[in-house]
């Protein structure tokens, strides 16, 4: 089948249910975006459908066809992605960094819907599991970037 | 006296004692570097290993630094990373000395090999909050002993006295001449000259530190925020397998038939089949089809036999049914800490009081599942890239299970995705040896990934314990007699599969170790070995016996109608450091009100305080909380720690964050419950862990005293849950004696 995935035309082979995480993985080498959980329970596979933040490790590779797929790789290709990766440096978010793919990508995808999201539209929206605790870090970036925060 | 060496051969032939140069052009020769720095000490004898001793700590130069022509500086860490901030620790610490800015530094994992044994307890783990603290002094020294070599090569460069010459960030200047040369200018000549005496090169004065103390920048932050930042997860190599197990459903049970073997090999992708000890495995072009495939297989599990060689799992074996077997024992205990007269005490005591605790196991749960990637190379070489907190301990292991000399094995350690004491070396917990005998077996390499759920299954616990106290109060309700007896199993001889001579530390720290005044005090342990495997757990023995103690100190106060806030200041009344930090967080939270009171939202709430002295820091946490539709909330978090000096304060707010974020887990929602031999959880579905929506306010005050140098990673820990415990007994009026408060019922 034929995916769109940051800007580029894919040809895949693979059974239309695998989840779209492990074709990203595996099949295309992009390894930004990282398997937690695959229930859907963590949110370190999220990566950008159509500009909708989606988990990729319950998500059906034949579901994207035809559809924009946007992974971490591609994330400062895209202007908002670049201000939220600008945030999370300035505030130093990451720890062990591995669920920090899919903090970026949920927060790319509400920045891109909401400009200036509320404390509780970012709460909403920022829910994906992060181990280390930068919880507060990662408020703090997004309620600069809510501000309007330049890089 | 030092020499040049640029092949392993000559340092094969190197007398005892000599001091050794690794050549920086055996060093630029990429995968040379590897095989010369690994084959350092090891395999070359007892008369060689003590030779390798002799040379002092970190002294190394090139084997740790190489400089780039542009004069960026790429450091080989003994540490591994995995989120503390120690990459960016001892980039500000070698640059300091060096005088290279630390945003100039590429820092990864070193290999295995006596050269980077820099701790001065003489071990090479990354653990126990002793990455910076232990090497502090010997990472400044292997700093400033690269920048005499630069300054030796630019004073042979330019024919001038050493002395004439000086250094600022990158470059070495002569000032009289107004010439320059930058590192990267000088680093060809540089790192071929001879190390020199350690003991001649001249440290920093601190006071004029430009990057230790300061809030540095992370070297990871922003491949890290961009998914550049590569784990053991994301290794790929030419030719390269992938493989996933079906774990028996409980430790020590083997392989029996496989009822549809030959259906799962005509499954999309499959390459074969393996039955491993205690497991079996697909291989698969994709990880996926070896998903798939090796959870479709039906196997005939056996039960364990009596010479299992790890321990076995119980088909009867629950945590709650545990948890009361270790409340009935009635010893012997052996005492940990015992002075003045308890029994004598207790029994003139005005008041006594007595209650008993508990808390529950608990997963690592870190967010990258455990992986590992063996290749077998032509020479009959290994390469393994593994998740380790300690590569050495992890080399020799695999030495021992494939027959290979350690010369033969090369580590790699990437970047952890969280580790938090999951990735020592558990014998039933680690997926290399799998991965290693499924690349045997193929003969191609194989990234073997644990399914979430296949971690679960087979994750090391944090220990339980059952404590019971008994105190005395005297006239005016101060306490004047305390014992802790506690029925557990510490993790050190959970892994020992026995009792050792002495008690194990890592069973009673945070129940020993009390810096309070209190004249007749007893701690001790009844060791009760577990079915349960055992491991370390971020702040280890201190995350449960703080709450233990720092809870009951609370019920004391209470009977002693004493305020908890200044019970402590008065069993801390000797002690200026930890009153200077009782204070500190008092006025960090605006003064100490116990409360209830009622918040701006009308919320009626109230604050707890406690202290734990792990890790040779101090830390002291007040915390506030309220009821929110039956569950705690808990508003803030304040924290004052001490821990000596820094190198970070950035770093150590982050560590402290991200330990208030797992002490509020293991106080809110963490359980590991096993019912039937096996985990209720298997996944984050039914093993919660702390979401956003219940992270605290975090406040934090660094102080330093000037005292010897603690750890950051742990110690900000163990005060959390005591905290929150002892405010929502002041605002319920119900003693909280046991964790995760999600057991509660709250109104």
């Amino acid at each position: 089948m034929e995916l769109r995935i940051n800007q580029q035309t894919y040809q895949v082979e693979a059974a239309a249910d695998t989840p779209l995480l492990w074709v990203i993985r595996d099949d295309l080498g992009l390894t930004g975006t990282k398997y937690g959980c695959g229930l859907a329970q963590c949110g370190a596979c999220s990566v950008l459908v159509d500009g909708n933040v989606v988990r990729a490790c319950v998500t059906p590779v034949a579901g994207v066809v035809g559809r924009e797929v946007t992974t971490i790789e591609a994330i400062e290709a895209d202007a908002v992605g670049k201000r939220v990766v600008a945030a999370w440096v300035e505030h130093q978010v990451a720890q062990c960094g591995y669920c920090q793919s899919g903090q970026v990508m949920a927060a790319t995808a509400l920045l891109k819907h909401t400009a200036k999201p509320s404390d509780e539209q970012i709460a909403a929206a920022m829910v994906n599991l992060c181990r280390c605790g930068t919880y507060n870090a990662i408020h703090a970036a997004m309620h600069a970037l809510a501000q309007g925060e330049k890089a | 006296m030092n020499v040049p060496i640029d092949t392993p051969a000559a340092l094969l032939d190197l007398p005892l004692g000599e001091t050794v140069n690794l050549s920086r052009r055996r060093f630029l020769a990429g995968t040379a570097v590897g095989a010369l720095v690994l084959g350092f000490g090891l395999p070359l004898g007892g008369a060689r290993v003590q030779a390798a001793a002799a040379v002092e700590r970190g002294t190394q130069v090139p084997a740790f630094l190489e400089i780039r022509p542009d004069s960026s500086v790429r450091l080989l860490c003994p540490f591994m990373e995995g989120g503390q901030g120690t990459y960016t620790a001892m980039a500000q610490i070698v640059g300091e000395e060096l005088d290279a800015d630390p945003a100039t530094f590429l820092v990864d994992s070193a290999p295995p090999g006596e050269t980077y044994v820099v701790m001065e307890n003489g071990m090479r783990i990354t653990g126990g909050s002793m990455s910076v603290r232990m090497s502090y002094p010997t990472m400044r020294r292997l700093g400033a002993l690269a920048r005499a070599m630069l300054m030796q090569a630019a004073a042979e460069q330019w024919g001038v006295p050493l002395g004439e010459l000086s250094t600022e960030p990158g470059k070495v200047l002569h000032t009289a001449s107004g010439r320059a040369l930058t590192y990267g200018e000088l680093a060809g000549r540089a790192m071929d000259l001879p190390v020199p005496d350690p003991a001649s090169v001249k440290l920093r004065d601190p006071s004029q530190f430009r990057w230790i103390g300061k809030p540095v920048r992370r070297v990871d932050a922003y491949d890290k925020s961009t998914g550049k930042a590569q784990y053991t997860i994301d290794i790929k190599v030419d030719g390269m397998l992938h493989a996933a197990v079906q774990h028996a459903p409980r430790l020590g049970m083997t392989v029996g038939n496989l009822r549809n073997e030959e259906q799962v090999k005509g499954l999309p992708g499959v390459h074969s089949v393996h039955r491993l000890p205690g497991a079996v495995a697909v291989v698969a072009e994709r990880w996926w089809h070896a998903k798939r495939a090796v959870e479709a297989l039906q196997v005939d599990w056996r039960e364990p036999t009596a010479d299992s060689k790890v321990r076995p799992m119980p088909a009867d074996f629950s945590s709650d049914a545990w948890r009361e077997h270790l409340a009935a024992q009635q010893g012997p205990a052996r005492d940990d800490e015992r002075e003045g007269d308890i029994d004598g005490a207790l029994a003139n005591a005005k008041t006594q009081v007595e209650a008993t605790y508990h808390n529950q196991y608990l997963n690592h749960a870190q967010l990258e599942p455990p992986s590992a990637l063996a290749r077998f190379n032509p020479d009959g070489s290994l390469e393994v890239w593994l998740p380790n907190q300690a590569p050495d301990m992890f080399r020799d292991d695999i030495a021992k299970r494939t027959g290979l000399s350690p010369a033969q094995i090369t580590l790699h350690s990437p970047l952890l995705g969280g580790f938090f004491g999951r990735h020592f070396l558990y014998d039933s917990a680690n997926p290399y040896p799998q991965a290693i005998e499924l690349a045997k077996a193929v003969g191609r390499p194989v990234k073997l990934i644990w399914s979430r759920e296949e971690e679960f299954l087979r994750d090391v616990l944090r220990p339980v314990a059952v404590v019971k106290f008994r105190a005395g109060l005297d006239a005016d309700g101060l306490p004047i007699a305390l014992e802790a007896v506690s029925a557990t199993e510490g993790p050190t001889e959970a892994l020992a599969g026995k009792q050792g001579e002495q008690i194990d530390p890592t069973a009673l720290e945070g129940l020993s170790g009390k810096a309070y005044a209190i004249a007749n005090k007893r701690i001790a342990q009844v060791y009760v070995k577990g079915p349960a495997m055992l491991g370390y757990w971020r702040s280890v023995g201190n995350s449960l016996n703080d709450f233990f103690y720092e809870a009951f100190l609370d019920e004391l106060a209470d009977k002693g109608g004493k305020d908890p806030f200044e019970l402590r200041l008065h069993l801390l009344r000797d002690n200026p450091r930890l009153t200077t930090l009782l204070h500190a967080v008092g006025e960090l939270s605006g003064g100490w009100k116990r409360g209830p009171f009622t918040a701006e939202d009308g919320s009626k709430r109230a604050r707890g305080v406690a202290m734990a002295s792990p890790f040779g820091s101090q830390a002291a946490v007040i915390a506030e909380v309220s009821i929110e539709q039956g569950q705690v909330k808990v508003h803030d978090i304040w924290q004052a720690i001490d821990p000596g000096s820094i190198v970070n304060p950035a770093i150590i707010e982050a560590q402290v964050n991200g330990a208030v974020a797992l002490g509020l887990s293991q106080t809110l929602v963490e359980e590991a419950v096993y019912v039937d031999g096996q985990p209720r959880a298997r996944n984050y579905d039914l093993y919660p862990i702390l979401p956003a929506s219940r992270m605290a306010r975090v406040h934090v005050r660094i102080v330093e005293s000037g005292e010897k140098m603690g750890g950051i990673g742990e110690p900000p820990l163990p005060a959390v849950a005591p905290a929150v415990a002892n405010a929502v007994a002041q605002l319920t009026g119900q003693r909280i004696r046991s964790l995760p408060l999600s057991r509660y019922t709250f109104s």
